[in-house]
């Protein structure tokens, strides 16, 4: 079994909100990401895959065929997006990079046909990154 | 679901390694440049790992500037701009950064209850890194 893992980026806004919560709840929970008018990151993805390495291609999975599944799956989706508003994933479900994790590691299972999908990393500051194996 | 949260600081601290119960020749030998008698410093990044149970309420493993709390109080105030040999947690333990490992992992499980402590790793510098998962 070997592991590969393969690294895009992409930009969004967002802003957290719970519409349970009262105004003040929401400012103590979330702080400064609770401001509506909503701040954007640079988030760094990775995207781990594993498998048996074939032995015609030397290949765990096709490079180019990972890359075009996550333009598809995610950038496209994603990239120079407001969260809150253009991803339905997040009209009822706080945009928090662990949901975001979550919601990647969606779109792609099972949109991998030879390699199985390992780990969704995302880094939404370089010193904050949330990992998801799928677990329940 | 399951999720795992990573969180990175940075402190910078001093040490020299030196055991007590070796010869002046034997420390020499072991720990080379690191027994300079006066010490060194370094500028550590310490990854903090938690998981937990994705809150449906908030979306969070746990809250941010809470882990941020514990780990300034508990770790950054304890040992930045510190002597590590000086310290009490290395009163009988060479502070490698092996042993510095355990020592922030033993720190945080018992101050943070908020998720559960997966894993501390530290880097001492670019190229050597250390991790502790208890």
């Amino acid at each position: 079994m070997v592991y590969l893992t393969r690294k895009c980026e992409f930009s969004a806004s967002h802003y957290y909100h719970n519409p349970e919560f009262t105004a003040e709840e929401n400012q103590r929970i979330f702080g400064k990401c609770a401001n509506l008018n909503g701040h954007g990151h640079n988030y760094t993805l990775e995207v781990t895959v594993k498998g048996e390495v074939n032995p015609k291609t030397g290949f765990v999975v096709d490079l180019k065929e990972l890359k075009e599944v996550l333009n598809r799956e995610v950038i496209e989706a994603l990239d120079h997006r407001h969260l809150n508003k253009e991803v339905p994933e997040f009209f009822k479900q706080i945009p928090t990079t662990e949901n975001l994790a979550i919601a990647i590691w969606n779109r792609l299972q099972g949109k991998l046909h030879v390699a199985q999908l390992h780990r969704v990393r995302v880094y939404e500051l370089p010193d904050l990154f949330v990992d998801f194996y799928g677990e329940a | 679901m399951k999720a795992h949260l990573t969180r990175r600081y940075i402190f910078s601290a001093s040490h020299r390694l030196h055991s007590d119960e070796l010869s002046d020749s034997e420390n020499l030998a072991i720990y080379g440049k690191c027994n300079n008698p006066y010490g060194h410093g370094h500028n550590y990044a310490l990854e903090v790992t938690v998981s937990g149970q994705v809150n449906p309420q908030t979306g969070m493993v746990c809250n941010l500037a809470e882990l941020d709390d514990a780990v300034r109080r508990e770790v950054l105030d304890r040992f930045d701009h510190e002597n590590l040999n000086l310290r009490q947690e290395f009163a009988a333990a060479v502070p490698t950064t092996e042993n510095l490992s355990e020592v922030i992992f033993n720190i945080l499980q018992q101050s943070f209850t908020a998720a559960h402590l997966d894993r501390v790793r530290l880097e001492e510098t670019m190229m050597n890194s250390f991790e502790y998962r208890g």
